[in-house]
């Protein structure tokens, strides 16, 4: 047994090699600090650049549903939200099952530089260090170590993780062909309950003084809708202009419409990766009203997303018989 | 459903009145509203009605939209289970119902202003019942204010 990359890179290369697929989805090291880049492996000989740590935050099931073409065989390095997205898009008839070799790899949250950029008051970032994979899981090491012209600091690495993985549920694939170093698997964390609390104790008043202050920090960029893997439709309603549902501008009004809309039609779908609050450039919170809706469905309709791909999505489908004490 | 001068003015005055949408099916809830017409049975004047083929084709947007233009309340009405022409069009449609429920209630928008009945084509009386109740509550709450549309 070697490290996680070591191993990681020997099933991309058994996969390759055997012609098992046509290419492999994972992350190389980026170009700005904090990200790395998804990349499609083509051949063995760039498995070396291949790696997986806390800065793989982009979700790699929406690159690869992006360059998907029927017939292709596909292998990816999945942590448990990109296993979840795969699994979710299975359901949506998007690619089946036997297409994707999905290599789970254990997974303790994702980094997200906007929480490292207001740590350190906007202070650009010229070297940093993370202690490997291995140390994190095992709780060995839980800072990281960052460097600019005239400081050097230790980061906490549970202050700078993403919020939704702060509450995954499920940080390693519920379904996958391998799983490497199995015995790194990490726990579920403490769920969506403990991060919802506060705001279900807030009153309806302080909840709309908090949600209007969010979303208008909106610039209407869509930056949220391009990273999330299921806005995929062809013809976004908020492009439309024959008729044109809600106004293009930054008004309150249409900017709470438009994310009400978005979350509705996510909805039952959403996994939580947490791709849409990272890409958004003015920091909107994005996950609460998320988290929020999975639960309530959760409690309605016993379903979570991204578990079966045969399931539907709750939103897709209906029992005969079911609780519905709103209605008159 | 443009803005017209009716939907935008938001007084407070004393003798204000609450105006509701309401979209109703076709078959039930629209015929239960014509019942109730054709019986004389009286209910409060401030609804608008929108008639939609079926409550499945209510899009939640329909919904945001009329909050949007100054709409004090909506209804929304449809076939009871099992009565829907088109199957099932109203079970998902109580899917839907649930999460744009719980997302307004959520971001603080009052759970009154948005309702949800199944009104047979028989059920003139119930139909006017489901009237006042939407109207009162609504009432109680006073006009709308968030979501709606200010430029
Ligand atoms: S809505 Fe956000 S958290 Fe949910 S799946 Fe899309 S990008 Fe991920
Ligand atoms: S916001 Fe809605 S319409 Fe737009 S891409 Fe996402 S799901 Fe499709
Ligand atoms: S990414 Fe942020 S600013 Fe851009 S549309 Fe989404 S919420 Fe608004
Ligand atoms: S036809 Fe009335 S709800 Fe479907």
């Amino acid at each position: 047994m070697g490290t996680i990359n070591e191993d990681l890179r020997k099933q991309a290369q058994k996969l390759l090699a055997n012609k098992e697929i046509d290419y492999f989805v994972g992350c190389r090291q980026g170009t700005i600090p904090f990200r790395s880049a998804p990349h499609a492996f083509r051949t063995e000989a760039e498995l070396d650049q291949l790696t997986f740590d806390m800065t793989c935050s982009n979700n790699l099931a929406q690159f690869l549903h992006k360059n998907y073409k029927k017939g292709d065989k596909i292998g990816i390095a999945a942590k448990g939200c990109d296993a979840r997205t795969l699994i979710q898009l299975m359901a949506e008839n998007q690619f089946p099952r036997e297409a994707i070799k999905i290599i789970g790899v254990p997974c303790c949250g994702v980094l997200d530089q906007k929480k490292i950029r207001d740590k350190l008051g906007g202070k650009p970032v010229l070297k940093y260090s993370l202690p490997s994979m291995e140390e994190i899981l095992s709780g060995k090491k839980d800072t990281l170590t960052v460097e600019g012209k005239d400081f050097k600091e230790e980061i906490k690495l549970a202050d700078v993780v993403s919020n939704n993985c702060l509450v995954c549920e499920y940080p390693s694939a519920p379904l996958a062909d391998t799983f490497i170093q199995e015995g790194l698997k990490q726990e579920k964390a403490s769920g969506s309950m403990n991060w919802l609390e506060k705001f279900e104790k807030m009153s309806s008043d302080e909840r709309w003084e908090y949600f209007s202050k969010q979303y208008s920090k909106c610039i209407r960029c869509y930056a949220c809708r391009n990273a999330c893997p299921f806005c995929y439709c062809e013809q976004c309603i908020v492009d439309d202009s024959q008729p044109q549902w809600f106004g293009k501008s930054t008004n309150l009004s249409d900017t709470m419409v438009f994310h009400i809309i978005r979350t509705l039609h996510v909805a039952s779908r959403c996994i939580g990766c947490g791709a849409c609050t990272r890409a958004c450039p003015t920091g909107v919170d994005l996950v609460t009203l998320g988290l929020y809706l999975d639960k309530e469905i959760k409690e309605r309709f016993g379903y979570t997303p991204g578990l079966d791909p045969g399931e539907l999505p709750a939103l897709c489908t209906y029992k005969e018989d079911e609780k519905q004490d709103f209605i008159m | 459903m443009e803005q017209n001068q009716e939907t935008k003015q938001t007084t407070k005055s004393e003798n204000w009145e609450p105006r509701i949408m309401a979209f109703l099916c076709n078959w039930c809830s629209y015929a239960g509203a014509d019942l109730a017409g054709v019986s004389r049975i009286q209910y409060p004047p401030n609804i608008r009605v929108i008639r939609v083929p079926c409550s499945g084709r209510i899009d939640p947007i329909f919904v945001l939209r009329c909050l949007q233009s100054g709409y004090d309340g909506v209804l929304v009405s449809g076939c009871h289970p099992g009565d829907c022409h088109y199957i099932s069009g109203n079970y998902v449609a109580r899917r839907k119902f649930v999460a744009l429920r719980a997302i307004l209630n959520f971001l603080g928008i009052e759970p009154g202003r948005v309702q949800f009945s199944w009104v047979s084509a028989g059920e003139g009386e119930k139909f006017s019942e489901v009237i006042k109740k939407v109207t009162d509550d609504v009432k109680k709450l006073g006009p709308a204010s968030r979501l709606v549309k200010k430029d």
